[in-house]
């Protein structure tokens, strides 16, 4: 119990801290990828801080309570995971949370608010079949939905679910916001369309949005981590190792692909889930 | 301390400008100049600037969308006006439609002349208004103050 504790009070101070330096890094990886010195590191911190000494304008009040829910939906779907909780509540409450998010970016009534809440509909249309997928494929490997008992099982998930880590790398770039799939809210880009779901956010409300999105980031890197845990220090290390591989990866995909349609975005995506995740299900289902 | 000099994030827009210093406004951004060493970012929505960088001379048409933009941007904002078009009209100064620098529409803070003001020049000048930012941050901060208070 304790334990659990801990792990929770340890998500809630460290995620955003380690969040935000991921964030920095990336942005002077990114730049460096580009020819350009880039930020401080701790750049991203600066930003939110400054947000938050802005003046603050909203279009109507409940689009400042609902970006509120978001984030604090955001933060309970790290907690439970972190707590080891149901890896099915988990999921549940993150889908509540983008919900959150979209239905604050439609009560703004801005047209391009608007293209960005539907935009970010589709995307959560391309990846929450992929996202199922993977907590089925822990709970027929483990026989638990429970994050916990996934931790303490004492083979690596990894090798018997490759293919659903595949599908879950795939759908990753979608969540991080990622170039080709950026498409309701980039990190860069900011002059176009795909910065529509915070066009009427500002000062702290688009801090909220921030750092909601370093906790996501960070509750996302544990979905990675949990393929590779065994119980055993080597996996552990194996695991940190894999979550920052897979951070350096999206930074490169993000830096060397351009903005796809979502079109694609939706057809790509579940054409991985049928694919590598289906058949890896199969194959789980039909090991001795 | 105040973070709003840390990360100044600046809208750009071209009044009835030539597009030379819109080039070179741009010019900032490439890695040759780099801005986002100072944390600068461009961004295209008047919502999340805190400086305003207009180019070129205001004119009769366009006074209302730098009015609007201006009223957009969250407090404290600086305006920023590049090339000696927008500080004072410049050689467009006589036309028929053109009413002048952007002062004539919205208070501006720094005027960086040339023309067209080189890349050097426009750092300069964002440089320049983040200590008027600052300066703004606190006149915010001694309002609020005197508000609670009252
Ligand atoms: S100052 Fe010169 S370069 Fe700049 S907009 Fe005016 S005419 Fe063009």
């Amino acid at each position: 119990m304790i334990n659990t504790i801990l792990w929770v009070i340890a998500y809630l101070v460290l995620a955003p801290v380690i969040g935000g330096l991921l964030a920095g890094i990336d942005r002077v990886i990114t730049a460096r990828m580009q020819g350009r010195f880039g930020p401080p590191v701790l750049q991203p911190f600066y930003d939110v801080l400054k947000l938050t000494e802005k003046e603050a304008i909203t279009v109507n009040k409940v689009q400042d309570f609902y970006v509120l829910c978001f984030f604090i939906f955001v933060v309970i779907t790290g907690c439970f995971f972190f707590a080891g909780g149901d890896l099915l509540l988990v999921i549940f409450a993150l889908t509540l949370a983008s919900v959150f998010l979209i239905i604050a970016a439609f009560s703004s009534n801005s047209p391009y608010a608007q293209i960005g809440a539907e935009r970010e509909l589709l995307q959560m249309m391309a990846y929450e079949p992929m996202v199922l997928m993977t907590a089925v494929g822990f709970y027929m490997f483990t026989g638990s939905f429970r994050v916990s008992d996934i931790l303490s099982f004492g083979t690596m998930p990894f090798l018997y679910m490759i293919g659903i880590f595949i599908g879950f790398l795939f759908i990753l770039t979608i969540k991080f916001r990622k170039s080709p799939f950026d498409l309701s809210m980039s990190h860069h880009a900011h002059q176009e369309l795909v910065k529509g779901l915070t066009t009427e956010f500002s000062g702290t409300t688009l801090a909220l949005i921030e750092v909601a999105h370093w906790y996501e980031n960070i509750f996302l890197l544990g979905f990675i981590f949990l393929f590779f845990a065994n119980g055993t220090a080597i996996g552990t290390v194996l695991g940190l190792a894999v979550c920052l591989a897979t951070y350096f990866l999206e930074v490169l995909i993000d830096n060397s692909f351009a903005r796809m349609k979502w079109q694609f975005a939706l057809k790509s995506s579940w054409i991985i889930a049928i694919t590598v995740g289906f058949i890896n299900l199969v194959v789980l289902r039909f090991m001795p | 301390m105040s973070y709003v000099t840390k990360s100044p994030w600046v809208i750009h827009y071209d009044g009835s400008s030539c597009n030379g210093c819109d080039i070179e406004v741009l010019a900032c951004l490439t890695p040759m100049y780099d801005v986002e060493r100072f944390g600068i970012i461009n961004t295209g929505n008047p919502k999340h600037a805190d400086v305003f960088l207009i180019t070129g001379a205001v004119n009769e048409q366009n006074k209302g969308v730098v009015k609007q933009i201006y009223e957009q941007m969250p407090e404290p904002k600086v305006v920023v006006a590049i090339g000696i078009c927008a500080t004072s009209g410049g050689i467009f100064k006589e036309c028929y439609n053109i009413l002048g620098g952007t002062d004539t529409v919205i208070p501006v803070d720094v005027y960086v002349p040339g023309c067209a003001a080189r890349p050097e020049a426009i750092i300069d000048g964002v440089v320049k208004g983040l200590g008027v930012l600052a300066e703004k941050r606190e006149t915010m901060i001694a309002k609020i103050k005197i508000k609670e208070e009252a």
